[in-house]
């Protein structure tokens, strides 16, 4: 465990140290972007639309009480979106999408010697290769955050006023009560942390891939399975430092 | 040229390089020649620096590599060119992309039209003009190597190593690899190491041979010396080839005239 986390840290110390010219590198990190950020907007919006609206049903089902006004119902949904969902489940998404393709990327580039070519070039392949794709993702993360908080709650207002659960003004002021705006830097906070995580991790798996095509796929595996685990314990360290 | 001297190499306390010391000549072919698992390709990443050796020295040209600063590594590697077993194109760019990418990475000061030139002249030099667009998975095996080749000399590589550039190729491409190798070689005066275990290139190419057995070195020389060769392990390895027994049994039983007049046949007579 310690030599793993050790090789890691390494590694991104290595990916910071001569790294390449910053015109190549702004370059890597537009293409990155556009990858990561870009290709994922529809999957992230689906996902926060869908559980934006779930939230709204299953809260509403569960405060039956008459003396809770409806527009708690806003309220929860709003909390818990920018809290919780849209930062979590969103890196947990990407952890999937974005994850998997850094590691069987880098995983194949790995067993057909491209990575080798980059080093008999002189180039140093972390920083090309690894580098961009971090920053890339940790600029990515909190705008797509930020997006499936605004649609996941558009999911929850259509849900409930579509279902008659509640009328539009209703959650319109419910989404408008107390609202703490820490709560939205804290997410992005999240947003950026989980970033790094899924990205750093998934590179990691990626460029130290041996062997063949069956090491890849269990290289993909594995990232997306650390990194939802990374997520998941980082979610609970940072809510208890941070809140 | 490249200087070995008394390298080790060893996995988890199983050694495969045992004390190789070899040069590697300038304008010549250096043929790294031995059976798998001899430590050929070992031997080859300790050299471009993908591996580095326990023990011994690697000098380029004067220029110690081994245990040097990581200035002098990276300048020597930026006159390595390589050629790979399979060929490690970049999958994403096109073929003039991936010949034009060693050179956008390493000469920054150079144009973009001189750069497009350059480009221009190693695939035609390769015999690749018209293939600059296409795709490397739309090309054959043979013209992946073409490529590799272009990519390696792009930056005017001083030193250029192949890794068994003939496998996966059918013989008569394999010629053209190795014909193409051995011109860029001569012509450029550069010091090339070819890993191989194909006695074809070995009679064809073979300016400078070193014999690699359970790593260490058993015999280097010229191919002019290999069939004469008195080490048991390197006769056993060449006249393992199927081809090279048939020829010894027409040179038996015919002298050396069978052969004369077997190379002079058409190949649709034999």
């Amino acid at each position: 465990m310690f030599k793993i986390f050790g090789s890691f840290v390494l590694f991104l110390y290595n990916m910071t140290t001569r790294t390449e010219r910053f015109k190549v590198l702004w370059k890597r990190f537009f293409e990155e972007a556009t990858l990561i950020g870009v290709n994922s907007i529809f999957i992230v919006g689906i996902v926060s639309a869908f559980i934006g609206a779930v939230t709204c049903i299953q809260i509403a089902y569960n405060l039956t009480n008459p003396l809770i006004p409806k527009s708690t119902i806003g309220y929860m949904v709003r909390e818990m979106t920018i809290l919780e969902l849209a930062p979590t489940i969103t890196s947990i998404v990407l952890a999937g999408k974005v994850g998997s393709a850094i590691a069987g990327g880098l995983g194949t580039m790995r067993i057909t010697e491209q990575i080798s070519a980059l080093e008999v070039m002189g180039i140093n392949s972390t920083s090309y290769l690894v580098l961009p794709r971090i920053l890339a993702a940790m600029l990515m993360f909190p705008l797509l955050v930020i997006l499936a908080m605004a649609l996941g709650i558009l999911g929850g207002y259509i849900a409930g006023t579509l279902s008659g659960v509640m009328a539009p003004q209703d959650y319109i002021e419910g989404i408008r009560t107390d609202f703490i705006p820490y709560n939205v830097v804290f997410a992005l906070i999240k947003a950026v942390v989980f970033a790094f995580l899924v990205s750093g991790i998934s590179a990691y798996k990626g460029y130290y891939t041996e062997g063949g095509a069956l090491e890849v796929g269990a290289a993909s595996t594995a990232a997306v399975t650390n990194s939802i685990i990374a997520i998941l314990l980082a979610d609970y360290a940072l809510a208890a430092i941070l809140l | 040229m490249i200087e070995i001297s008394n390298l080790e190499k060893s996995f988890d306390g199983n050694p495969v390089l045992k004390g190789i010391s070899c040069t590697l000549e300038t304008g010549k072919c250096n043929l790294l020649l031995g059976g798998s698992g001899t430590g050929k390709s070992v031997l080859l990443s300790c050299v471009v620096g993908l591996m580095k050796p326990d023990l011994g020295s690697i000098t380029f040209d004067g220029t110690v590599y081994t245990n040097s600063k990581v200035d002098i590594r990276q300048e020597i590697r930026r006159k390595i060119g390589m050629l790979f077993q399979g060929s490690a194109l970049f999958d994403s760019m096109t073929v003039a992309k991936n010949v034009e990418f060693p050179l956008q990475m390493l000469t920054p000061d150079m144009s973009e039209e001189e750069r497009r030139d350059r480009v221009e002249f190693c695939l035609k030099r390769v015999g690749l003009e018209n293939a600059g667009n296409k795709m490397p998975s739309e090309i054959s095996g043979g013209m992946k190597k073409r490529v590799g080749i272009a990519r390696a000399i792009a930056p005017n590589c001083t030193y250029l190593f192949c890794d068994e550039p003939n496998s996966g190729l059918d013989p008569a491409t394999s010629i053209k690899i190795d014909e193409l190798i051995s011109e860029i070689t001569h012509e450029y005066n550069i010091t090339t190491a070819i890993i191989t275990h194909d006695m074809n290139s070995v009679v064809g190419i073979g300016d400078h041979i070193i014999f690699l057995h359970q790593g260490k070195k058993l015999w280097d020389g010229n191919k002019e010396e290999i069939l004469n060769a008195q080490v048991p392990e390197l006769r056993e390895f060449i006249f393992s080839s199927s081809l090279v027994r048939a020829a010894k049994r027409i040179e038996q039983e015919d002298g050396p005239q069978g052969l004369e007049h077997l190379a002079a046949e058409p190949l649709s007579d034999l």
